[in-house]
Parts: C-alpha cells; structure tokens; sequence
C-alpha cells in the first residue's frame, strides 16, 4: 500500500479557537492508483495532502506514506520522504526564483541523487519546454511554470505524486491541457496521485474520488 | 566685542588698581586709596616741577582744548590730553615702574567728531612727562615746550596727535599768565572736603595745522590747558561732572564745574580777570541749568546749557559744536567745543562724565 | 475617506510590529547620535580654540627682532614707539624650576588680534605688576618649584607647556637681558623703513596652528559623516520593510478612494511624525557618546597639536537643532526610494520581489560604473594631487568609489562560486545568495567602509607606533637628561656631574626664523650618541665631520619637506647660510628644525641660555645618579628625566592621541552590523517565498536556517576580504599623501596581519549576532507560515 491513513486527525489554532480540521480521516491509495480529494474551500483537504507530504505532522491516527511511519517521523525523516519519495505541485509558487528552470527540474532528483538525464530530457519535450530552459521562473507565465512544477515532480520518479489545485491559478484551456499532462506522465511514471481539486469535472477524470466535509472522508461513486 | 571688553576692564585697572572693592563713581574715582599722598591746602605751585609728574599722587593730567577757525570761518575744536594714573605710589625703572598712562586725542568740527586713545606703560620711555626741557608724551604724540630760557616752560608749546582720519600739529603762545584754580591751587571737590591741586593757563593763542580725512586745514584759534592730580576726587557719592571752561571775547575767562550727587550737586567756579586775575567764587554763585539733552551713544546727554554767574552778569546759553562729540574710549566721557552766547558771547569747551 | 482615519490605519501596523518600529528608531537615533556625537565634539573643541589658540596666537602675529637674535633692548622699545611704531614687547623663556615656557606680554600695547584669554578670566588687577600674578594651565601649580614662589594662578584657558604673566612680572622672573620680541598687528602700517638692525618675520601661512587642528577635525567629520551614512542603512532598509509589509494596507486604501498623492502624503506625515522622535534620542545619545570620548579628543588634540581643549562639554542648542534636522532629513533620504514606489504603486499589483531584483540589477551596473569613474579619479589624485584637500579627496573617492562597485563585485565573485560548485545545494547556495545581494548591498557597502576604514586607519596607527617607538629609541639614546635653574647651578652641575658621567652633551637651542617661519636651532655636540642613533633619513657624506666642523646643517623632514630643500642647499642663519648635509625625522613637532654643531650654535647665537644637558652614564647607575643630582642640587622632580620614563610618557601621549580613532572605528563597525541585522529583517519577509519550495523538496528548516545563517557570514566574510587591501590603499593614502600634506612628515607603512585576524573575528562576530535573529526565527518557522505561500495569493 503506498499510502495508509486511518483516525487522522489535525487541530489548529486560530486566534483563540481550536479547530479540528481532520476529525479520524481514513484514506488508502496503492501504486500507480490516481485519486481526487474534493471538499468545500476550508474544509482541511489541503492539509490532508500536507500530512502526506510530510510538510506537517498529525496530531493522532495513523499515516504511513511509502513505508514510513510519518506520526512518529523526526524532521529530518519527513523531509527524506519528501526529497526521495514524495512528487508535489503546488497552485503556485512551486519553483525556486534564483535558479533558472534547467536547474528547477532538476533540483528534486539531485537532491534525491536520482537524476536520469534521458527522462529529463524526455519530460523537457513531453511538456513542451524546449528553448525555455535558461529562463528564469519569472520570466514565465502561469502555464508554463505549473508545467515545470509538473516536470520537476516526476524528474525524481517518487512513487507519489501529490497536487494542490495544480491548475487552480489557471485559465480553462490552459489547466485542461497541463491536467492531461500531468495525469499521462503519472501513468508512464508508473507513479500513485493523490490531488486536491474543487473541480468534479478534473477529479472525474481520476480513478477514484473522495470528498472531505466536516472532518471525514466520504466515498464519492463514480458517475456512470 | 571682545577688544571692548578687555578696554572695559583695563579702564578699571587704569583708575582704581590695587583694589577689591568694585567701582564707585565715576570709573572708580570715588574711591578713598591708602599709601598715596593727599592733596594738601598748605601747598604753593613751584614750576617748574609742578609741570612734571607726582607719581606719589593717584591720578593726574595734562589736559588741553582749543577752540579753532579754519580760513573760511569753519568751527573746530581739538584736545590732546594725557593721564597718568599710578597702580602704587613712587616710580621704578624699566616694566617695574607702576605708573600707567592714557592719552586721548580728538579733532571735531560740527560734522565730525574723531579721537583715538592710546595705552602705554611708565619706566620704558614708552609715554611719560619730563620737566626740563619740558616733554609730555605718548607714543608719537607729544607736547612739547619751546619756551625762550627763562620763560615759564608751558608758556610755548608744540603739540600734534595724529588718530584714524585726523592729524593735527599746533603751536600754543600763552598770552597770560599760569592760573591757580580753587584757593590758591586747591581745587575743592565736595562739602565732604575731598580736593585736588588745580591750575591752569587759560590764555593761549593757536596757530597751526589740522588734518582731517586727508586734507590740511590752517586754522587759528585759543587754547585753554588744564593740570591737575590728586588721589581721590570725588566723594563717594558723586556720579560724575559738568565742566566749562568758557573764554569770553572780551578776554576773561571763566571755568566752572558741578560734580553731580544725588541731590543738588557741588558747584565751583573760579572768574578769571582778562589780565588773569584769579576770583574764586563763593558756593552757590554759578548756576547750570541744562536746556536740552540728545542721545549720544546709547545715552541721554544734556547739550545744551544756561550758565549763570549773577555777581558778573553771566546770564549765557551754550550750545555744542557738534552735540555727538563723545569720547567712546575706555573711560568714555562727552568732550567738545561749546560756543554760547546771550549776556556774553565766546567759544569754550565743555567736559561731562558718567552719564551712562 | 478622511486622511486621519487613513493614517491611524497605516500607524496600526507599527502596534503590531513593535521590533520593527523599535529598528526603525534604533537606526535613526544610531545615525543620528554618531553624527551629533561628532558634531558636538567638533563644536566643542572649535569652541575653545577661541580661548586656547590665545597664547598660540602669538605666533600667528608679525615681529620685530634682532638681526643678531640678541634681546631687544628696553630702550629700543621706548624709541621705536616714539617713532610711531606700534610695537609690543614680549618676553619669554623657559620658567626656571618648571616644564613650562613663560610668557610675559604687555597688555597695554598688545594687538587686538593677539587676544590671550577670556578676559572674564582674567583678574587684572592682580596681573599687571611687578609681583602680579603667574597663569598656569590646570594642575601645573602642584609641581611648580619656582625660586621664591610667584602668586601662581591656575587656568584652564592656557594651553599645557605655557605660563602667561605681566611683562615686568615676567622681566623679573627671567632676569631677562631685554625683550625677546616686539609683536605688531598683522595688518599694522609700519611709520617708516625698517631700521637695519632689526628683522621682520611674518608668520608663513602653512604654519598656522588652525590648519593642523582643522585636518583632525576633519578627520572627525569624516568619520561622522561615514557613520550616518551607515546609520541611514539601516533606516532605509526598515523603512523598505515597512512599506513592503503594508502593500495589502496601501492596496485597500487605494482601493477604498484614498488617491495615491494622499496616501504619499500620510507616509510622509507618518515619517515627519517619527523622525523627529528619533532624532530627540539621537541627540541625547550622540551627547553621551561626545561626552565619554571628548576626554580623548582633547588628549588627542594636546598630544598631536599642543592646542588645549577642556576635557568637559558644554551645552549648545545648536546640536539639538542640527540633529534633529539631520534626523528628519537623512529619514526623507532614505525613504524617497520607498514613497517613490509607492507613487507609482499599481492599484493591484502583485507582488514581484524578484522582478524588482531585475530592476536592481541595472541599477547595479549604472552604479559600478560611477564608482570606477570615482576610482579613477582617486588614482589620479594619488598620483598627482597636491595637498592636504587632495589627500581628503583621494580617501573619500576612494572610498565611495569601492561601495559602489562592491555589489558588482560580489555578483560576480558569487557567479562564479555558482559555476565551480558541484553540488545542487551549492549550487543554489550562490544562487540564491546572489539573489539577496540587492537587498543586503546597502548593508554590505556599510560593512565594507567601516573595515576598511578600520584596517587603514589600524594600520596607519600602527605604522606610526613602530615608527615612532624605534624613533624614540634613537632619538633618546641618552640616559639622563638635567635642566639647571641658572647658569651658576649648570657650570656647578657639570663640574659635579663630569666625574660620574661618561660624557655630559648640551642641549642647547635658540630661536630665530628660517624660511620666512619661526623655527628652532639645536646644537648637537659631536659623540658617538648621536653619530651612532640620531634617526637620519638622508645623509650627505661625512655628514657628521662636516656638521661637527661647522661647515654643514641638519634638518628636520618638516623643514626638508615644506621647504623644498635637497641636500647641499643652502639654509639661510643668522651670521650667514650653511649646507644641508643629512635630515632627520622629528616627529610630534610642527616646527622646523635645524641641528648645527654646538660651537657655531654658541658663536652665532651668544646670549642663549645653557642650561639643558644629555647624560651618559651606565644605565645600571642612572637611576641612582639621578635621585643623588636631585638630592645634592635640590633640583625638582622634572629637571632630570631619565630616558625610558620619557618613552612611557611620550607613548602614553600617543596612545591617547589615537583613543578616539579606535572607539569611533567600534562604534562605526557596530552600527555596520546593526545595518546587517535591519537588512535580513527586511529580507526575511521576502525569503519566505524563496525559501518555502526548496523545503518542500525535501531540505529541513534546520538545514535551511543553517545554510542561511552561513551565507550571511559569507558575505561578510567576502566584504572583509575586499575591504582589507582598500584598507591598504587608505593607510597608504594616510601615511604618504595626507600625513605629508598636514604634519609634513611621511612614515613608513607596516602591516599587521594578527589586526586583521582579530577584525575577521570581530566581523565574523558582528555578522553571527546580526543574522542570529533571522536564523532563529526561520528555523521555528510553523509550517503553516511555509505552506502558505503555495495557496494563498500576497
């Protein structure tokens, strides 16, 4: 099983209130499965896919992600699992300004110390960012950087990809096209998705779908 | 500022060294000083020693004024004074002498008043007052005499002071005898009894040349030089003086003054016949009334004066030459040609201090 | 919407963000404290120069000698005054029993201009007189042994070395022969020609005193003006955060009607507000700096320039207002770049930090080029520039020039750091502090003028020290020095002394005027002390037979240098010129200085007193021989010295003398580093976006924190490393063009490697509590303030 949650649970504190974001969330995804997280906009699935990132740690429950037990990870296990496990595209802001978008796509899998030239090169063509490579993020528009984000995430081949309303920020032609990309590259990965998206058009198109609300996941029926 | 300031406190040392006590009167010279030699009404000139330096006196000067005309009737008036005030009694030689001297000069004519000042120390031949041949001088101002041998020394004088703007160079020819002021030299200065010793001559004849801003002026005219020392003339109480000295054109000649207190003030006069007769007159003879007061240098100060004397029918209004002539020296004082006019006519020159 | 309501909402942010408002104040009341500091002391010091430059002013006045440098006879005086000349008689010489040189002046003839001394301060009455009192400066009194003691008076107006009495006070105390001079004002007509007896010497124009104590204020000035500029650092990088941090505030307010001429207007009225409180607080602290370093300023004064300042400062509005008015326009200064933006500010713009680096980025290269420019012009003035000016203006061109240029270099020192690194992390290492170079170079540049200003002057110092201690060496080789009280107690001296001495050598000098200035004649009696020690910098041959034989002169570097002389010239003296054979160094002395042997010194200067001798004896004896001389010739205390105290003493002079040096170069490097620490408080708000996907890779905070804290200390380290040859360049600026050009001598440059080793300690130290701060808050960062970045527009 790549991913295992069972009885998640996360307060936080605002102001002066707690708030229990995830109230005993149970969730599995196996390898090379793809999977939409849907729910109303605060309804915690961004802190879901936070906890299975390993980018905060839960407060109870169980979340073991790649084989790691991610309650009892220390910092620097989390970040491990993030380094050399774990994919992620954010809404925005996924890409480093000082480094140029070469040195972008290729941060993760050396730093994983995985980089694969050939599959680099293979994803530069297949997202279509030949000739923008020495550019700067900045120099880029939204499309194009969520498609570096993309690339970048599968640079390492993690065993899973995690994204965060990838193409939120973006208009819908743009999103549909870099959605298709994403969800072709995850398959020839041969990499497990997990995605947040408020959109059932984008999670209908991913092999199953759950819907947060209230703290607990709910089992959303594929439409027929 | 700074160099007034310095002048200020020098002015202090200059009349009243050697002393605690701040200043009373006029620039201190209300102040009692011991170890000096008091004036003494047993004393008779003797010339010509009395011409010369008493350095056990405190003060003393050498104080000329002359009324002059220019060839075009022009009004000038000219002083050359020298003072000679001692930080101890007795002379010494070199830098240890404690005599001090300050000569004063001035040039006025209705339109101007100059003057120039100058400091200098006894013992070092710097300024000084020698008998014979008669010398009195500061710097290169001098007074000097050019008297036939056997004739009084004061009786022919050269004198020249020069300053910033003005020059002059005179030759002074008495025509009347030394006169003794007070009785018979001893000059009183108030009910208390404070005195000096006091003569003058009252009756020279001037010829020479006055130099203002740059040109040469021939003038003629009168000059009235006045000697005096003593140790402490004025009373305590006594803030200043009114002096005249007032040459009438029909030859007499009187000097009056009124040493002011805070009530009536002392008055003296002494007559002067023009054969040089010497009348001194009872208190309460001279009257002094001013008529008119103008601002002079940051003071109110009385210009213009009736001047009375009943047992001589003197009934006379004297009006400054030029009501700014004021002296802003170290002591600063009010010095100037006066000419009057009303029972008598005639020019003279008029002294008043502590007006401030 | 009313304006009032607008700037409550803008002052709101300051009660949330009480740190900010806190360095904000910090930085403008540094800036403005270090420049009134120096202001204050400057004023100060200036201010008493009306009083203290009194005596010294003396020599600022023409005089009247004696052709032969015999005494001015009494009557000569007395003559010339009837003449008309208005001359003033001065007599002068060394207060027997006493360090000190007595002055007896006539304050009746004196030149205005030649004020002495307040005259408040001075009791006349008890002045002018034979048995008047002696002035002395503060603290003299106590070890005054004079021969039947004057009425002595103590002052704080008389410069130290100096007694001030009435002439016939001072006649009788010297047994003075005559006068020593006769002064006159120096615009004084003279009556006629001048009688060939007598020789007028004016005072030459580069003598005056005020020249040399206007480079140290200089000096001050500079230093006052290096630290508001650096105080103003950081001032503009609190207030670039402020107004990053309110961007949201602007935009709703912009968005809610407010124009955006209205909104510059509240800030400006906010800063008006603020400045003026931080200014009030400058001040103060800058009076408490002025207060703990003017005791130092005025022994530094003393030491350098013999000009006496009192160690207390007084109290003049005129600091308040200049600081206040510094304060609020150095805040205006710094904030223009802010509030101009803000001008310009798009109603909903987004926030684009590394747009605006781009932006910066031209900046830079426009910025280089003006401090290459500047550069250029520096090496022009060093290798051309005349003067002390072009001394200040090779520094200071020197100086800007390299701030300027740092950023470019850094840039590139960090582009290729990129290059050669291997790793991905290195990689972005540089990359990323390469990215931070825009916002921390204003910093940076402080940093880099505070270190070099310390290494140029630390070595200047230094070089000056070992000069100057080696200098003593030679220059004291002898091992007791004795002065007798009169001519009697010498001849009695010597003839004591000759049985227990190896050699006895007179130092005896005159005075006369060589050159058109005032100067100083020493005769040096021919013995292997000197032929084996004096410090000579150039030498004819047979350089000493020919001065022992009379026929040659030596010269101090001052004289040699201001001169123009070489060797062989011929140095015009009294009863005829003689050659220059050799110079030596003279160093703490503004006079010229001339060495002849001690026969001719007595042959062309008969009248002279003979009262100074050098002792050689067996160092182990000296001290010995010293106590017995005191004890056998009841001499005081200060007529016999033995060598090595008069090193200490001397060395203590020096080290005062560069005390306020070494606490304005602290103070200035702290407030470099103050400059740090506000620059990454600035940043840190930016480096959120910056930092927050390269932990989501897979770095930990703790790595990042670290990598952080370390590129802070890297780039100090890099500033350090190119500020330490322009500091080399700046002492050798120091040393050989503005020492030459204000005190005319010219010493030999070392360095200290170990100084440099402790300023790398010291930066380092600067640097580690600088970014200690944003290192510890990055590493305690929540989670939630990194993630916020990938969800949440700015």
């Amino acid at each position: 099983m790549l991913l295992l949650a069972s009885g998640l649970t996360k307060t936080y504190r605002t102001g002066d209130e707690l708030v229990r974001v995830l109230d005993g969330v149970d969730l599995t995804l196996k390898a090379g499965e793809s999977l939409a997280l849907t729910g109303e906009s605060g309804s915690g699935k961004s802190t879901l896919l936070h906890l299975v990132a390993g980018l905060d740690s839960p407060d109870a429950g169980r979340l073991v992600v790649a084989g790691t037990d991610m309650v009892q990870a220390t910092d620097v296990q989390r970040a491990a699992l993030r380094r050399d496990a774990v994919g992620l595209v954010f809404q925005q802001f996924n890409l480093i300004p000082s480094l140029d978008i070469a040195a972008n796509m290729a941060f993760q899998a050396r730093l994983a110390g995985r980089l694969d030239l050939g599959w680099l090169e293979e994803l530069v063509q297949a997202l279509g960012l030949q000739g923008l490579i020495h550019r700067y993020p900045e120099q880029l528009s939204g499309g194009q950087q969520q498609r570096v984000a993309i690339g970048r995430a599968l640079a390492g081949r993690p065993r899973l990809v995690l994204a965060d309303e990838p193409t939120g920020n973006l208009d819908e032609a743009t999103g549909d096209a870099v959605m298709a990309l994403l969800l072709q590259l995850v398959a020839q990965a041969g990499a497990g998705l997990l995605m947040v998206t408020h959109s059932p058009r984008l999670a209908a198109r991913l092999d199953r779908r759950v819907h947060l609300a209230a703290g607990r996941l709910h089992t959303v029926e594929p439409l027929a | 500022m700074r160099v007034k300031g310095w002048l200020a406190i020098l002015a202090t040392v200059l009349v009243c060294a050697g002393q605690e006590a701040p200043a009373q009167g006029f620039a201190g010279m209300g102040e009692a000083v011991k170890g000096f030699a008091n004036p003494d009404p047993s004393h008779r000139f003797a010339f010509p020693a009395d011409h010369g330096a008493h350095p056990d006196f405190r003060i003393e000067w050498w104080y000329l004024t002359a009324t002059l005309t220019g060839p075009d009737g022009t009004d000038y008036g000219a002083q050359w004074t020298l003072f000679r005030t001692a930080l101890r009694p007795g002379e010494g030689t070199g830098f240890a002498s404690p005599q001090l001297w300050m000569g004063h000069a001035a040039l006025t004519s209705a339109e101007r008043h100059l003057f120039a000042e100058k400091l200098g120390r006894g013992g070092v031949g710097q300024a000084g007052v020698k008998v014979s041949p008669f010398a009195a001088w500061i710097d290169d101002w001098q007074m000097i005499s050019r008297a036939s041998p056997g004739a009084d020394a004061l009786s022919a004088l050269d004198l020249n002071a020069s300053g910033a703007g003005f020059a002059y160079r005179l030759a002074l020819e008495a025509k009347g005898p030394i006169v003794a002021q007070g009785d018979q030299g001893y000059s009183v200065k108030s009910a208390a009894g404070q005195a000096s010793h006091y003569y003058s001559q009252p009756f020279y004849t001037v010829t020479g040349t006055i130099t203002l801003e740059g040109k040469d002026i021939a003038v003629t005219g009168q000059a009235w030089l006045d000697r005096e020392w003593s140790s402490q003339p004025l009373a305590p109480d006594q803030t200043g003086w009114d002096w005249f000295s007032l040459k009438f054109d029909d030859g007499a000649r009187l000097m009056g003054f009124r040493l002011r207190d805070g009530g009536a003030g002392y008055l003296s006069a002494t007559w002067i016949d023009a054969d040089g007769t010497p009348t001194p007159m009872p208190p309460g003879a001279l009257r002094l009334t001013p008529l008119e007061e103008t601002r002079v240098a940051g003071r109110d100060i009385p210009v213009c004066w009736r001047v009375e004397l009943p047992q001589k029918a003197v009934d006379v209004t004297a009006a400054a030459l030029n009501p700014q002539s004021f002296m802003d020296t170290t002591v600063p004082y009010w010095e100037g040609p006066i000419v009057f006019s009303g029972s008598h006519t005639g020019r003279g020159y008029l002294e008043m201090t502590g007006y401030e | 919407m009313r304006p009032a309501v607008g700037l409550l909402a803008l002052l709101s942010h300051w009660r949330r963000h009480p740190f900010q408002l806190a360095m904000l104040l910090v930085g403008l009341s540094l800036a403005t404290a270090l420049w009134s500091g120096v202001q204050a002391i400057n004023a100060e010091a200036r201010a008493s120069y009306d009083r203290a430059a009194n005596v010294l002013g003396l020599d600022g006045l023409p005089r009247l000698t004696m052709v032969d440098g015999s005494a001015v006879p009494l009557a000569r005086y007395g003559d010339l005054r009837r003449a008309g000349w208005p001359v003033s008689p001065v007599i002068e010489g060394p207060l027997p029993g006493s360090d000190l040189r007595l002055i007896g002046i006539d304050l009746l003839t004196l030149p205005t201009e030649a004020r002495l001394m307040d005259p408040a301060a001075l009791d006349l009455q008890g002045f002018v007189a034979v048995g008047g009192e002696v002035l002395v400066p503060a603290g003299a009194a106590a070890r005054l042994r004079l021969p039947d003691q004057p009425r002595l008076r103590e002052t704080a107006d008389l410069p130290p070395g100096i007694a001030l009495a009435d002439i016939a006070q001072a006649e009788r105390i010297l047994a003075a022969p005559g006068l020593s001079y006769l002064l006159l004002s120096r615009d004084a007509a003279l009556p006629a020609d001048l009688p060939a007896d007598l020789v007028l010497a004016r005072p030459a124009a580069g003598e005056d005193i005020a020249r040399l104590t206007d480079s140290f204020h200089l000096n001050l000035t500079a230093f006052g003006l290096l630290s508001f500029a650096v105080g103003l650092f950081i001032v503009y990088s609190t207030i670039g955060l402020a107004f990053e941090q309110r961007r949201g505030v602007f935009r709703t307010l912009r968005a809610l009607g407010l124009s955006a001429a209205a909104l510059t207007g509240l800030l400006l009225a906010e800063l008006l507000l603020l400045s003026p409180a931080a200014g009030v607080i400058g001040v103060g602290l800058g009076y408490l700096v002025a207060a703990v370093l003017l005791p130092d300023v005025a022994a530094t004064l003393r030491g350098l320039y013999g000009a006496e300042v009192p160690g207390t400062l007084g109290f003049r509005p005129a600091w308040w207002l200049g600081g206040l008015a510094i304060s609020v326009a150095g805040t205006l200064m710094a904030a223009a770049q802010s509030l101009w933006r803000l001008w310009h500010l798009p109603l909903l713009a987004t926030a684009q930090p590394r747009a605006w680096a781009h932006q910066a980025a031209s900046g830079v290269r426009w910025q280089a080029g003006v401090g290459a420019g500047l550069l250029a012009l520096a090496c022009g003035l060093g290798l051309w520039g005349v003067g002390l000016w072009a001394g200040f203006g090779l520094l200071a061109a020197l100086l800007l020039g390299a701030a300027l240029i740092l950023p470019l270099i850094l840039h590139a020192l960090t582009f290729c750091a990129g290059r050669l690194a291997r790793g991905v992390l290195a990689q972005w290492f540089w990359a990323d502090t390469r990215q931070q170079l825009p916002g921390l170079s204003l910093a940076l540049m402080a940093l880099m003028l505070a270190l070099s200003a310390n290494v140029g002057v630390g070595t200047m110092v230094g070089s000056f020290r070992l000069t100057f201690t080696g200098w003593l060496d030679q220059r004291l080789a002898s091992e007791l020095y004795v002065t007798a009280r009169s001519a009697e107690e010498a001849a009695e001296l010597t003839a004591w002394l000759a049985p227990r001495t190896t050699v006895i050598l007179p130092i005896w000098s005159a005075e006369t005027m060589i050159e058109g200035q005032p100067a100083e004649v020493y005769g040096m009696t021919d013995h292997a002390t000197y032929r084996d020690n004096w410090p000579i910098l150039l030498g004819a041959a047979e350089m000493w037979d020919r001065l022992a034989a009379g026929q040659a002169v030596l010269l101090n570097e001052q004289l040699y240098r201001r001169g123009g002389l070489a060797l062989g010239d011929l140095v015009d003296l009294p009863g005829g010129a003689l050659p220059v054979a050799g110079v030596y160094s003279d160093y703490g002395n503004p006079r010229p200085q001339v060495i002849v042997a001690t026969d001719l010194l007595v042959a062309r200067f008969p009248d002279i007193p003979r009262l100074r001798f050098a002792l050689r004896v067996d160092p182990a004896q000296s001290a010995a021989l010293a106590q017995e001389m005191r004890a056998v010739f009841d001499l005081p205390e200060a007529a016999v010295l033995d060598n090595t105290r008069v090193k200490a003493m001397s060395l203590q002079v020096f080290e005062r003398t560069f005390a306020v040096t070494g606490a304005l170069n602290v103070l200035t490097l702290s407030v470099a580093g103050v400059a740090i620490f506000a620059s990454l408080m600035t940043l840190s708000g930016m480096r959120v976006v910056q930092l927050a996907p390269v932990w989501a890779l897979g770095l930990t905070k703790g790595r990042l924190a670290a990598l952080d804290f370390a590129r802070t200390l890297v780039l100090a380290v890099l500033t350090l490393v190119i500020a330490l040859p322009l500091g080399l360049v700046l002492a050798w600026a120091l040393l050989a063009v503005v020492n030459v050009a204000a005190f005319g001598w010219r010493l030999p440059m070392a360095v200290f490697p170990a100084d440099w080793l402790a300023l790398a300690g010291f930066t380092l130290l600067a640097a580690s509590l600088a970014a200690l701060g944003p290192w510890r808050r990055l590493a305690r960062m929540a989670p939630a303030n990194l993630l916020r970045v990938f969800s949440h527009a700015r």
